[in-house]
């Protein structure tokens, strides 16, 4: 993935207007936080292949080079903080993420028009 | 202890099999017993992407596996993937695993079945396979059923379970668990980093990794028909 550069990613959003599309929308902390930290405990949540239309779209700059997202669904809306990486995958999908220094994952958001995939190798 | 027939190791993500048996499964191989790892999931849910990044959300999965591939390469061992989602096995029915899991031990025909402790495994993903692999074992015949052991994570599982009733000190083997390791670049580069890209080990570093990783404890899991 690269940096976010906002009029790029902007005009990408704006690719998939008015048309269904399957979102993946996910915030985590990793599976191991309250094992490493005392003080921490395990947050997280994942949205996988929800179809939804959004009428507009807009992403905003936030401090530390990191973007905020807003997408306007006729009846409610998506929203991503933390956003700092983004990505057109296999030509056709928008991925947006936000890494940690360490390059962890901490929040995602994935636009694409055909679903994202769930079958893992199976032997 | 008794050499033996074949072992498979039941754990849910690609790296579990080094960070947690790797020695075990290189004694094992030593001593010419076959080790097939039934890997739960490709990992497609981890939040390590290599450092610097070498995945994203979607490509992880391809990722994962390609290195669990040269892991097993790395440790002797067979492999096959179970093909379950990352992050999702505790909400599988666990009886529909369980059977899955019963056909591929009876495929098998293994003389032990390790996994993790079901309740002292930390991540859910380990608790459940655990919790699953059990029910599995106990469909089995108890004049055919493989014995069981049972791998903790939880920091203070001596304090809990007692002294271990198996224990591979694996210290001789560091370098190549270490490799084992350091296969799963997505994974590992960020939790290990500079030492992994010299060729040797830092003594020091070496000596802390050891602490962590030179030990694989297990408790013999009493099904007490």
């Amino acid at each position: 993935m690269k940096p976010i550069e906002l009029n790029t990613v902007q005009e990408q959003l704006d690719q998939f207007l008015n048309k269904p599309v399957y979102i993946h929308v996910e915030t985590t902390n990793g599976a191991y936080a309250s094992h490493f930290g005392d003080e921490a405990f395990n947050v997280g949540a994942y949205v996988r292949n929800a179809q939804v239309k959004y009428s507009q779209a807009k992403i905003v700059g936030a401090k530390g080079d990191s973007f905020r997202v807003g997408l306007k669904l006729e009846y409610g809306w998506v929203y991503a903080e933390g956003l700092t990486d983004w990505e057109l995958f296999e030509g056709d999908k928008l991925l947006m993420a936000g890494h940690d220094p360490a390059g962890r994952l901490l929040v995602a958001l994935e636009i694409s028009e055909t679903p994202f995939g769930t079958n893992n190798r199976r032997d | 202890m008794s050499k033996e027939r074949h072992v498979v190791i039941i754990y849910p993500h690609p790296d579990d099999e080094s960070f947690g048996s790797a020695g075990t499964i290189i004694k094992m191989r030593e001593e010419g017993t076959p080790v097939t790892y039934l890997c739960g999931t490709s990992g497609n849910m981890g939040r390590n992407m290599g450092f610097p990044p070498i995945a994203n959300r979607e490509s992880l999965a391809k990722i994962r596996e390609a290195e669990l591939d040269e892991a097993c390469r790395i440790l002797d061992c067979d492999l096959r993937m179970l093909g379950y989602l990352d992050k999702t096995m505790e909400f599988e029915d666990k009886m529909e695993v369980a059977k899955h899991l019963k056909g591929l031990i009876e495929e098998i025909n293994p003389s032990l079945v390790i996994t993790y402790h079901p309740l002292y495994g930390v991540h859910p993903d380990h608790n459940a396979i655990a919790a699953a692999t059990i029910e599995a074992l106990r469909m089995i015949d108890p004049d055919k059923r493989p014995k069981m052991w049972a791998r903790p994570v939880e920091r203070n599982y001596r304090e809990i379970l007692g002294e271990p009733d198996v224990t591979y000190d694996v210290r001789d083997n560091f370098e190549r668990k270490m490799e084992a390791i350091a296969a799963h670049h997505s994974q590992a580069d960020g939790i290990l980093g500079d030492m992994l890209r010299k060729a040797k080990l830092d003594e020091t570093v070496m000596e802390e990794a050891m602490e962590v990783l030179g030990v694989e404890d297990y408790y013999v899991w009493d099904f007490a028909d």
